[in-house]
């Protein structure tokens, strides 16, 4: 299939929303709303957000209303002739009065729902989230699992400038993670909200949580979700080029599938763990590397490994320019003051083996220059 | 005297194009603020283009999301500091010395060098673009510590804003000054008209708040070359603090960027309605309000950083007594509007959408007043809504309701009233396109500042990009009408308006270039 019937096809599809855009079947989809969500807090927030849209709408209605039939009545075309007044300190003390007590009448139960909404004490389970350029890192203190969150594979690669992959073939295009958080229901949970570099906002509209992340100082917020499902958010503060690109996505299941999980994360983890006790060939590092170098590199160094001149630096000819050592060093403590991170906090002595093996071998003169998982975990 | 006064009827301005550089005349440099803010409006909105024509489908097709965000930074801050401050700089230097009676500025020389800086802050601020790595990219609010990241910019950035900061102090200071010194006999203060009573409380706001600005950006500028910590919890300092400097200038630069449309729209409105400015004395008051709760409501900015609950409250409280001024205003210019004999020249159709729009976009700011809502609403596409509603159909329709009304004063020619007619109802027509459905797809959860969305937003973003394009395109109009205005033939009278009354319409039109020989005598108030 190439681009052109499917551009062509898109328009269309475009044109008809366009030639529809006012018949109420085609609004479903769009979403015009807040969503309802499903938490207690989440549905006080819609209630208050949609008794002060009705309030702003019918003060709107009799303002315009007021103004509209002064301009049909009082226009000099209908032979309308002006009066002279020019002040009326009863209507002026009206008009100042009355909305104070509407105001007073919102504010309180804003207040109250704030006041709740504070409030994090007596919580079950504690996931700290840290924000990084430009993904999610999610850690369960009491059960000492830690894990990363990046965008989805298909988005990642339908993100592409100029890809050539309609985002609309892409399940939940943008907002698909390789790992998602996992919560049980019903279940009050403490977030405890930090970055390791720019500043992040942690988002999930069906929950009403939103806070900023900062690097250096921890922020507390929290939820109860009530229903099973998948919930999805995005980062919700500017943090540089792929600020779009670090979705949020949150799984809640029962009680027992959480402790079912929990069991598999722990296993898994270990396996990890022991992955450097072993020597690895350069093929299996390559492989690997790729995959991590898409997840984690590509955005600022570029698939090409170009980079993106003045802003981030190129890694073709790397292998030249540093040694293995140095450059390992700069992948494990980063580059300060740069988007360049500490890796080694990051990624697995793997991990961080197979990317620094992957990127002086992917573009440049293919040495077949390796380094071992062991090397780098003495190396940390 | 009679001799005096003729010497000084001959006393034009200098001949050829230094004129326009040597100029100490108000109107000259009057002028000279509005072309420069009339260019920086196109260049600011071709980057609001590049911003929608990314956005009008999903996935990338234009440009990497480094250079859209660079795209999303400029624009603002060209738009703010070079298009909405400068034009309301240049009608006030136009339009306060003669509504007040006065002969020039006070303070003529600074007035030059006020406007002569601003040329050479946005070629530094838009050569930036141009440099490897490109210009700011974190937003035009700069927070660290995202700002402090990426290419050389940054120092350039902050030393053309200091110059634009530089700029706007030495122009409100004027304008404080021409009005405690140099209004004439008669004209107190409570006869001022309201277009001079809101640039007066507005340059105060300036003085107040500009510094605070160039204090942020020093430090960041330390905190990026000098090694200083007061945005780095590494060192003891903390990016929050950022914020809260930056958004104590950056709420009444808020009021900065409304309070003189508000004094235009009030000034129009009573003109083209043939009957006083309901409520003078409470505009004057709701003005004055509005600008000292400018300053106890920044923190609403920062809802989501993780204030304490009593800041929270605190914020939340004086964020919702703003709408009690607002309200008052929006009543009175009803009210103006009430058993009055309107006509629907160009000015006033941009002063009526002013005061529909604006209330449109005052509504949503109330909905953002309120702290547990506004964890939904922050950072969101409902807030871009919001803003742009009461900046665009806002700031920038008062300030071309208040082109069009004294074009024909400074042309000294009509301007075309059927083009402007048109000019009116695309930019409402579009305007409406390209903000209104920014509401649907923010409270949908579409963040701002993204290159690429979700595909349940991509209709919505269709038609705010088709309306971004109308509305860019019939901008075009504008400068159209005033070259045809200034080379037309049809000649208008020193009253241009029926319902017209300040002092602004004793004058010629076009004025002499030293107005006022002998100085006038004011009785009572004239709006």
């Amino acid at each position: 299939m190439n681009a052109s019937p499917r551009a062509a096809r898109a328009f269309s599809a475009r044109l008809s929303a366009l030639l529809f855009a006012f018949a109420p079947p085609a609004f479903a989809d769009w979403g015009l709303n807040l969503p309802r969500g499903i938490t207690e807090i989440s549905r006080d927030v819609y209630l208050m957000h949609m008794v002060v849209l009705w309030i702003c709408v019918v003060i709107g209605v009799a303002v315009f209303g007021v103004m509209t039939y002064s301009i049909v009545k009082h226009r000099k075309s209908v032979g309308a002739k002006p009066a002279q007044f020019s002040h009326s300190t009863t209507a002026e003390i009206v008009w100042s009065v009355v909305p104070f007590f509407i105001l007073v009448a919102m504010a309180i139960p804003a207040a109250k729902a704030l006041i709740k909404m504070e409030d994090s004490s007596n919580s079950e389970l504690t996931v700290k989230i840290t924000g990084h350029q430009w993904k999610w890192e999610y850690e369960y203190p009491d059960y000492g699992i830690r894990f990363f969150s990046n965008l989805g594979e298909a988005s990642r690669k339908a993100r592409e400038l100029d890809s050539g992959i309609d985002p609309r073939t892409v399940p939940n295009y943008l907002l698909e993670v390789d790992k998602p958080m996992v919560l049980p229901v019903g279940t009050k949970v403490r977030f405890l909200l930090t970055s390791n570099d720019v500043l992040h906002a942690w988002w999930v509209p069906d929950f009403a949580v939103k806070k900023d992340a900062v690097p250096g100082f921890i922020r507390e917020m929290w939820t109860v979700v009530d229903e099973p499902g998948t919930y999805r958010g995005q980062c919700a503060e500017l943090c540089g080029r792929d600020h779009g690109f670090m979705p949020v996505v949150v799984e809640a299941v029962s009680a027992a599938q959480f402790d079912q999980w929990v069991v598999a994360e722990q296993t898994a983890a270990a396996a990890e763990a022991g992955a450097a006790d072993r020597a690895w060939t350069i093929s299996e590092l390559m492989e690997r590397g790729q995959a991590v170098y898409n997840t984690n590199c590509v955005a600022c160094h570029q698939a090409n490994g170009q980079g993106i001149p003045g802003a981030f630096p190129g890694l073709v000819g790397i292998e030249d320019k540093l040694t293995l050592e140095q450059h390992l060093d700069v992948v494990l403590n980063g580059v300060p003051a740069t988007a360049m991170q500490a890796f080694g906090a990051q990624l697995s002595d793997a991990d961080i083996a197979a990317v620094v093996t992957y990127e002086r071998n992917a573009w440049g003169q293919q040495k077949e220059e390796m380094l071992q998982p062991s090397e780098v975990r003495a190396a940390r | 005297m009679n001799a005096h006064a003729t010497t000084a009827h001959h006393h034009g301005p200098a001949p050829g194009l230094l004129r326009w550089v040597t100029t100490t005349n108000h109107k000259d440099i009057g002028t000279l603020y509005l072309w420069f803010s009339l260019l920086m409006f196109f260049i600011g909105g071709s980057m609001a283009l590049v911003v929608r024509a990314e956005l009008f489908q999903p996935g990338l097709q234009i440009v990497d999301p480094h250079f859209f965000n660079q795209m999303t930074t400029m624009h603002a801050l060209v738009m703010i500091f070079g298009v909405v401050m400068p034009a309301f700089v240049g009608l006030a230097n136009w339009m306060v010395p003669i509504m007040i009676g006065a002969p020039d500025m006070a303070l003529p020389r600074m007035n030059n060098w006020s406007f002569w800086i601003l040329p050479f802050a946005f070629t530094m601020l838009i050569g930036t673009l141009f440099m490897e790595g490109g210009g700011p990219s974190a937003g035009w609010t700069l927070y660290p510590p995202l700002s402090l990241q990426g290419g050389n910019s940054l120092p350039f950035v902050i030393f053309a804003i200091h110059m634009m900061g530089a700029s706007s102090i030495m122009g409100a200071i004027n304008i404080i000054a021409t009005i405690m010194n140099l209004r004439a006999p008669g004209m107190t203060y409570m006869r001022m008209p309201l277009f001079v009573w809101t640039w007066f409380i507005t340059a105060y706001l300036l003085i107040a708040v500009m510094p605070v600005l160039a204090g942020a950006v020093t430090m960041l500028l330390t905190d990026k070359f000098f090694a200083t910590s007061f945005f780095s919890a590494a060192g003891g300092g903390d990016p929050v603090m950022f914020q809260h400097i930056f958004w104590f200038f950056g709420h009444p630069e808020v009021y900065i960027l409304i309070l003189p449309a508000f004094g235009l729209v009030s000034e129009v409105i009573p003109t083209f309605s043939r009957k006083p400015l309901f409520g003078y004395d409470s505009m004057v008051y709701a003005t004055a309000s509005i600008a000292f709760l400018s300053f106890i409501v920044w923190a609403h900015h920062m809802f989501t950083v993780g204030m304490p609950l009593a800041g929270e409250l605190f914020f939340m409280f004086t964020t919702m007594l703003i709408a009690v001024p607002t309200g008052v205003k929006v009543f009175n210019w009803v009210s103006t509007m009430w058993r009055g004999a309107m006509t629907f020249e160009t000015p006033m159709l941009f002063a009526l959408g002013f005061v529909v729009m604006f209330t449109i976009g005052g509504f949503s700011g109330l909905m953002l007043a309120m702290t547990p809502i506004d964890f939904q609403y922050h950072d969101t596409y409902f807030v871009v809504a919001h803003f742009h509603y009461v900046l665009v159909p806002g700031a920038l329709f008062g300030i071309i309701s208040g082109v069009y009304y004294w074009l024909p004063k400074w042309t000294g020619r009509h301007y075309n009233e059927t083009l402007g007619k048109w000019h009116f109802w695309l930019s409402t027509f579009f305007v409406n396109l390209l903000f209104f459905p920014m509401h649907f797809v923010g409270l949908a959860g579409m963040p701002r500042r993204i290159p690429d969305y979700a595909v349940q937003f991509a209709d919505f973003n269709a038609i705010a990009t088709i309306g971004a394009f109308g509305f860019g395109f019939a901008q075009i109009l504008l400068p159209v009408i005033v070259v045809m205005s200034i080379l037309g033939r049809k000649k208008a009278p020193a009253r241009v308006w029926e319902g017209a009354h300040g002092l602004e319409w004793t004058l010629s039109s076009p004025p002499p270039y030293h107005s006022f020989s002998p100085q006038p005598v004011v009785r009572s108030r004239i709006i």
